[in-house]
């Protein structure tokens, strides 16, 4: 396990993103380790694009340069794609996991943009980064029992990636803490995304083994 | 909820702060809501009924700090927090505050915006510690955000001063592990003072004013001496090629770089956390020790003009780097790449391969935006649609002056009903200037919270003066920006059930002779009021009060 990590997270308003980002500081910091998380407040939050900033293991500042970002967390793909090709926050070396399902911005409704052609887009995203994971979070979340816990099965996936400084069980416990009332939907969705990840990373393994 | 037990905990830096502060004994809270400020209040609401404080949502910043400068002179421990432009609302008090001077501790929080993620202007708040002479202490993270606001309080008192203490977005809304002590138990904070008489001190007419600021000036020589002695101003490494002087967040992002490139041995770094009075000796000594000097600070080049200054008195030949250098300049915050760039530039060392790569153009930066818009059933989009309707063509020659809120979102398509804006409460005043200055049609959109803040002084004066125009106000019933704190409109306070003040009656009490309320939800109803309200606004200052709950009350938690 490293002992340094920098987890981007970005998403639109409303997705929970901040709320999985405090989670993993929350965490960690019970397992022992620094946590620095940054958030944004006020308008960002009114279906606007929001971006966090997860950084473990003793590092000071709370935003994420260019290039800096271990992993890239993505909860809707237009997302993905600003954090690694528009804003460079992945290298070579960086882990990207994406959801899925698309949410059409308002510029796109009122015909000031254009939708990305997804295929073409992620193609571009893998030749940038280490490793791509696409999900369908979104149709987890619903299958786990809500589609407000689209952030759990991410985090789910994130865990699958065993990238992080710490054991899933110690995720499942700060989940179950968080948020007692929720814990059951939420562990499935945590668990569903998890598990997701986890066959993909099989499947791509098995060949060279 | 943060249980009341000393332990390690993930803490925003604006509930860091209000922690330290009670830790201090506090005993007196007051603010404005404001991003990045909100949470600060907002935590200290959450915890006054529990630990026994007074705290409340003051109707704006400048009411606020008159309160807070009231209760520290009666001797009880007091803050007032509010966002960066906030202080200019309140700047008129907190300036004489210096000249007062105060009895209990006084610590007055702005909280800064660089890069304006939610603000009009990214104003360097640092030059009002200089303007009107106040101690001034920069937290560069939630922890120090922790410690200063403890230590203001007997800083304050041992200079009988206010005490700034600025923030800013990347300290106050970034969460990191703080260690917190105990707070004081409730019998042990002093809540309730007593105002020891003193008018030819606080009573601030000129030949008070001359013998004030003569002493204003002598606590300031005792704050520089302190500054020179504070825990908050030190140095860091040994190396002696460059020395890097810094305060607030751009220190973290100092420390990221010089881990990154590996150059610890290679500088020192002078960290400065209380930056005003700024310690001359320290730096004296500093500018001596190395042949060149890097300053990393965001927005103003307030210390590096202080510190060419400085060498310029002392006749030393030190280099000194700022504003200009790689990624330093005077606009927007600072980040990694900004401040590695700069040093890398200054060391010149190789720059990482991103840094270079910034330049190629690419066609994926081009992504489609996703601006904020209103929430799907926000009553303001009603309102803004009914009065659309009842103006048909005429809303292409209507001048739509808007404010501070939600509501500044009509700005975009479709609803495209904002034409200008200043600060808050200025939809109304500007509607007046524009009203006799051309012979448009004006309506004024204004918020509750915001009609309260700042809009009432210019309401008096369009009436006095006969103006005429249509103030809509939109009241939903909550402050909604920034996170539903409760104003003068409501039946209830952060503490409890409270007065409160009707609009309509406060409207009426000014003089507005015509005033409607609707509910927006209805369109028949909203269209035939803005209908009649258009045409009476063409012979007197008419007003429309949209009434209906924000669509988010009671849906947090």
């Amino acid at each position: 396990m490293p002992e340094r990590l920098r987890i981007y997270i970005i998403g639109v308003g409303g997705q929970g993103t901040l709320t999985a980002a405090r989670l993993l500081g929350e965490v960690a910091l019970r397992h022992g380790l620094e946590a620095v998380v940054s958030e944004v407040h006020g308008m960002a939050q009114r279906g606007g694009i929001v971006e966090t900033g997860v950084k473990l293991g003793g590092y000071k500042g709370p935003i994420i340069g260019r290039g800096e970002a271990d992993v890239v967390l993505a909860f809707e793909p237009l997302e993905a794609l600003r954090g690694v090709l528009a804003l460079g926050k992945a290298s070579k070396k960086s882990w990207v996991l994406t959801n899925t399902h698309p949410i059409r911005p308002i510029t796109v409704s009122l015909k000031l943009g254009e939708y990305p052609d997804l295929e073409r887009a992620f193609a571009e995203v893998e030749r940038r980064v280490a490793r791509l994971i696409k999900l369908e979070a979104t149709a987890l979340a619903k299958e786990a029992g809500s589609p407000l816990s689209l952030n759990m099965v991410m985090l789910g996936a994130l865990a699958a990636t065993e990238l992080l400084p710490f054991p899933p069980a110690e995720l499942e416990e700060g989940i179950r803490a968080f948020a007692p009332r929720w814990a059951e939907v939420n562990l499935r969705a945590f668990r569903l995304g998890r598990a997701a990840v986890a066959q993909a990373l099989a499947e791509t393994r098995a060949p060279t083994e | 909820m943060p249980q009341l037990l000393a332990r390690k905990r993930l803490l925003l830096g604006n509930e860091a702060l209000a922690w330290g502060a009670l830790e201090a004994g506090l005993g007196f809270a007051t603010t404005y809501p404001g991003t990045p400020a909100s949470e600060i209040g907002d935590t200290l609401a959450r915890l006054a009924n529990e630990v026994g404080i007074y705290f409340e949502y003051s109707v704006n910043e400048k009411v606020a700090l008159e309160l807070a400068a009231a209760a520290a002179a009666s001797g009880v421990r007091a803050l007032v927090a509010m966002k960066h432009v906030g202080l200019n609302v309140a700047a008129d008090a907190f300036i004489s505050t210096l000249y007062t001077g105060t009895r209990a501790g006084l610590l007055v929080v702005t909280a800064d915006d660089p890069s304006m993620h939610s603000s009009q202007n990214e104003q360097d708040n640092r030059y009002y510690a200089y303007l009107a002479g106040a101690p001034l202490l920069e937290p560069s993270d939630p922890k120090e955000a922790y410690a200063m606001a403890k230590a203001a309080f007997p800083l304050s008192e041992e200079l009988d001063l206010p005490v700034l203490l600025r923030t800013t977005t990347r300290v106050a809304h970034t969460r990191a592990g703080v260690e917190v002590g105990e707070l004081p138990k409730p019998r042990e904070r002093k809540v309730q003072g007593h105002f020891a008489k003193d008018p030819f001190r606080f009573v601030i007419v000129p030949s008070v004013a001359r013998r004030a600021h003569k002493l204003l000036l002598e606590r300031q020589k005792r704050a520089e001496a302190l500054s020179e002695s504070s825990p908050f101003n030190s140095v860091l490494g040994e190396g002696e090629e460059l020395g890097i002087v810094t305060s607030g967040v751009s220190y973290a992002y100092v420390c990221d770089a010089i881990d990154e490139l590996g150059i610890w041995e290679r500088v020192r770094v002078l960290k400065l956390g209380m930056s005003h009075p700024l310690p001359r000796g320290l730096i004296s000594q500093f500018l001596r020790e190395v042949p060149r000097v890097l300053v990393v600070e965001e927005l103003e080049p307030l210390l590096e003009m202080a510190l060419r200054a400085q060498a310029q008195e002392l006749g030393l030949k030190v280099q000194i780097y700022g504003k200009g250098v790689g990624g330093l300049s005077r606009l927007y915050e600072y980040d990694p790449d900004r401040v590695r760039s700069a040093l890398a530039r200054v060391l010149s060392l190789e720059e990482k391969e991103a840094e270079q790569e910034r330049d190629e153009p690419s066609p994926w930066e081009r992504l489609p935006d996703r601006p904020p818009v209103l929430c799907p059933g926000c009553p303001h989009r009603a309102s803004y649609y009914a009065l659309k309707l009842a103006l048909g063509k005429e809303a292409e020659n209507t001048i739509f002056t808007t404010d501070i809120g939600c509501y500044t979102l009509g700005l975009l398509p479709p609803l495209s009903m904002a034409d200008h804006l200043l600060c808050m409460g200025s939809s109304v005043g500007t509607a007046g200037g524009f009203a006799k200055a051309t012979d448009q049609r004006v309506i004024a959109f204004i918020g509750d919270s915001t009609l309260f803040h700042a809009g009432l002084p210019a309401i008096v004066n369009a009436v006095h003066h006969g103006h005429k125009f249509l103030v809509v106000v939109l009241d939903n019933r909550t402050t909604a920006m920034t996170g539903h704190q409760p104003h003068p409109g409501l039946d209830f306070s952060a503490l409890g059930p409270a007065e409160p003040v009707p609009i309509e009656r406060l409207l009426s009490g000014c003089g507005v002779r015509k005033i409607h309320v609707i509910d927006p939800e209805d369109l028949h109803g909203a269209l035939l009021a803005f209908q009649e309200a258009l045409k009476e606004s063409e012979r007197e200052l008419t007003v429309v009060i949209s009434r209906h709950p924000c669509v988010l009350l009671g849906q947090e938690g």
